[in-house]
């Protein structure tokens, strides 16, 4: 990645993770978000700032929110969007994920959209392309978008992240979810806390910047933001709790726990939520309290900041050449 | 580097040779002299300071060594081939051509090719093929169980006598601890060796690198420097109960290395060997996802690293090995979790291994015997030494001598080297295998 000219801006060509980005270059990702918070209210949501540029959604894992929101996202500045769902394509037919950059990348795109199962494939599918690369996901690594958009959706409830004290819960293991929003939330200036049973916490997070808990309500003392993660059980390759019962028991997030945090503390998921396991229902349509709808609102307007400041600095990268 | 590769036609019949003005090394006897030797057919049969004192034998060539080091021809006891079986990832002649590039005279190949290596037809085909290809001389394992599933024992008499070396599941644990206890019981009944790859494979089968911060940051599931010892100290154990002989390939952890060493001042029959990418690089080396770092074991802690060092300083690893694993580009080039473990090692044995040399931690005669004569003793190979009458298999090494490894200028079909990129030291000038120069550098 290029060093950056301006350090207010995002100058990077592709937006592969959190860990690395300053304070600068999230807070101005954030920023550009905000602008289009409105611009999605409005009737007429459109604008043709991606007019003419192609955007390549690349999904090797189902989704459907994060691919509805990126279709969303590009089609709203108008980009067209090309849907590719590799999970029944030619990648299971043998062709190697480096084959199917190069036939993508001779496509001409500017920007492809990846989602992978294995840690590091969007990295390495991004030194193999001419264009930009966001990672909508890449195995238990990261999901930049999903660490903004919670970001975003902080802030414009909160004003400021410094200091804020922020729990996040449940299969930390398996989330990159939690990984990318460790390293923004940290950045920013957050208190951290993680609170899961010690088989679903990777060894070593604690030199991430966070304290770790193993109890919900030490855990939740004082938060002003609760995220419970979704529990990855198409992930888990043994067995890492014992049943769904007792993980609900301990660390399902009902009101009972709920009440260690702040009166007003915030909930958060990045859904979609399993009930009755990692949340109560009661307390995830708790609309005072729950922001797991604006969480998904605010996906959209920070996928058309991203989108839109990738293709610019592509362009002028371009232009340079 | 590169060189030209000329294969031995053993029918031919050959002279004398003289190699006049070398540093003559040779570990086993504690020799290190200028001098020279004189080869006469395959065979050593002059070798001192002073043997050339009225001048080479009229009848000989005569080489001039030029103030470099004359030494034994590595020898390498911890190799996999693929062929047969998969020869798109490695050959006996591409292993052959890497392995005298590399100063390797002496091979021992792993028993994991298709077919396995567990009767006797294998094993005399790679015996066979290596000499028809005229480079180094290649021994085989044999696996010590059939098809490597850990369940039923080779016949390790018969293909002991057929020229197995020793007997080892390859790049897999033997993991039933009933199962090694019948192996290292019955194989000493014929007083042969079982070699270990020292992983419990339940902690082992899910990762894809060390366990820490590094693996955690990657998103990658990691392999725990626990399932190395606890595999150590369980065989430690069986070793006792059954009073075999085992040997643990490439021990990679500090902890493992501290069981070794205190089994053997037990008196313990327990030897061990490390590769140089387990003292010479870390687990900093997989960075961003970096497959030719992706090993078995998996590169471990930068602690790790030095208590390597510190084992190979103190003769609780016996030997370096170069746990050569040729890879073809389409299984490393791909998502770190689905690629191949493993790196090509047979060039970069020597210079890497001199690191330890030219860092001060051992003496040059040190590092060459961890290379030379200490692997051929573990083996009862008939190699690694500079010796009247002993097989002239021989290099000519220039041990100051840089370079920069890069994966597309070696020799091996396969070009999956954990050390592309870094700057070594220590170059091979010339391969002699049976009297025959098979082997000479061209800058």
């Amino acid at each position: 990645m290029a060093d950056s000219p301006n350090i207010l801006n995002y100058t990077h060509r592709h937006l592969l993770g959190i860990e690395g980005l300053s304070h600068l270059e999230i807070t101005h990702l954030l920023d550009k978000s905000e602008e289009y918070v409105e611009q999605n209210r409005r009737a007429d949501k459109k604008s043709d700032l991606l007019n003419g540029r192609t955007v390549i959604n690349l999904f090797f894992e189902n989704s459907t929110r994060t691919r509805t929101s990126f279709e969303l996202a590009g089609k709203r500045l108008s980009a067209d969007v090309i849907d590719m769902s590799v999970a029944t394509s030619a990648v299971n037919k043998g062709e190697t994920l480096i084959d199917t950059a190069a036939t993508l990348n001779a496509m001409h795109p500017d920007v492809l959209v990846v989602r992978h199962g294995n840690s590091g494939a969007v990295q390495l599918l991004a030194e193999k392309v001419n264009c930009a690369v966001i990672n909508a996901g890449d195995g238990n690594h990261e999901h930049p978008t999903q660490a903004l958009l919670d970001a975003l959706t902080i802030r414009r409830r909160r004003d400021d992240l410094t200091g804020l004290k922020i729990a996040i819960c449940g299969d930390i293991l398996h989330s990159r979810v939690a990984r990318s929003n460790i390293y923004l939330l940290v950045t920013m200036g957050a208190q951290v806390r993680l609170v899961a049973p010690i088989t679903l916490l990777p060894s070593a997070i604690d030199k991430l910047g966070v304290e770790v808990y193993h109890d919900m309500k030490e855990g939740l003392d004082d938060c002003d933001i609760v995220m419970v993660l979704r529990l990855q059980n198409e992930r888990m390759d043994g067995n890492f709790i014992p049943s769904i019962r007792e993980y609900f028991h301990f660390f399902g997030l009902d009101y009972e726990k709920l009440s260690a945090a702040k009166p007003d503390a915030l909930i958060m998921h990045p859904g979609p939520t399993n009930r009755g396991v990692e949340i109560d229902s009661e307390v995830a349509d708790d609309f005072s309290r729950s922001v797991i709808r604006e969480q998904v609102e605010m996906g959209v307007a920070v996928r058309m900041a991203c989108l839109e400041v990738l293709a610019k600095n592509l362009q002028q990268e371009r232009a340079e050449q | 580097m590169t060189g030209v590769w000329t294969a031995a036609r053993p029918d031919d019949t050959i002279g004398k040779t003289a190699y006049v003005n070398a540093r003559l090394i040779d570990p086993a006897s504690g020799l290190d002299s200028d001098g020279g030797l004189l080869t006469s057919g395959e065979i050593i049969s002059e070798v001192g300071p002073d043997v050339f004192k009225n001048g080479p034998p009229k009848d000989a060539e005569v080489i001039d060594c030029a103030g470099k080091c004359l030494i034994p021809g590595l020898v390498d006891i911890r190799v996999q081939i693929r062929e047969p079986g998969q020869e798109n990832k490695g050959t006996i002649e591409s292993a052959g051509r890497s392995a005298t590039a590399g100063g390797v005279t002496t091979l021992v190949c792993l028993p994991n090719t298709k077919p396995v290596i567990s009767g006797m037809s294998q094993v005399e085909f790679v015996a066979r093929r290596a000499r028809k290809i005229g480079l180094s001389k290649i021994y085989p394992y044999a696996a010590a169980t059939e098809e490597l599933e850990g369940k039923e024992l080779t016949e390790m008499g018969i293909l002991a006598q057929a020229g197995a070396m020793g007997f080892t599941d390859g790049d897999r644990a033997i993991a039933n601890a009933n199962v090694m206890r019948r192996a290292l019981s019955y194989a000493k009944t014929f007083g042969l060796l079982i070699i270990q790859h020292p992983e419990e494979p339940t902690l082992a089968s899910s990762g894809g690198m060390n366990s820490g911060e590094l693996a955690t940051r990657l998103g990658l599931p990691g392999i725990p420097p626990a399932a190395e010892i606890i595999m150590v100290e369980r065989d430690i154990r069986l070793v006792e109960m059954t009073g075999g002989r085992l040997h643990f390939g490439h021990v990679s952890t500090g902890v493992a290395i501290e069981a070794i060493r205190q089994a053997k001042a037990r008196g313990l029959q327990i030897t061990c060997d490390t590769a140089p990418p387990y003292f010479a690089l870390n687990e900093t080396s997989v960075g961003e996802y970096r497959t030719y770092a992706k090993l078995s074991p998996p590169l471990r802690s930068e602690d790790d690293r030095l208590a390597v060092v510190e084992g190979i300083k103190d003769g609780t690893i016996d030997a370096i090995a170069s746990d050569h694993a040729p890879h073809d580009e389409d299984s490393k080039r791909l998502p770190f979790m689905q690629a191949a473990f493993g790196g090509v090692g047979l060039e970069t044995l020597l210079a890497v291994s001199l690191d330890l040399y030219h860092n001060g931690q051992m003496s040059l005669i040190e590092v060459l015997a961890k290379v030379t004569s200490a692997p051929a003793n573990l083996l009862g190979l008939p190699a690694g030494r500079l010796a009247k009458g002993a097989a002239a298999d021989l290099t000519i090494i220039d041990p100051g001598a840089g370079w920069q490894v890069k994966d597309n200028d070696l020799s091996s079909k396969a070009k999956n080297t954990p050390f592309d990129g870094r700057p070594v030291q220590g170059k091979v000038l010339r391969t002699i295998i049976d009297g025959r120069s098979v082997y000479r550098q061209k800058d």
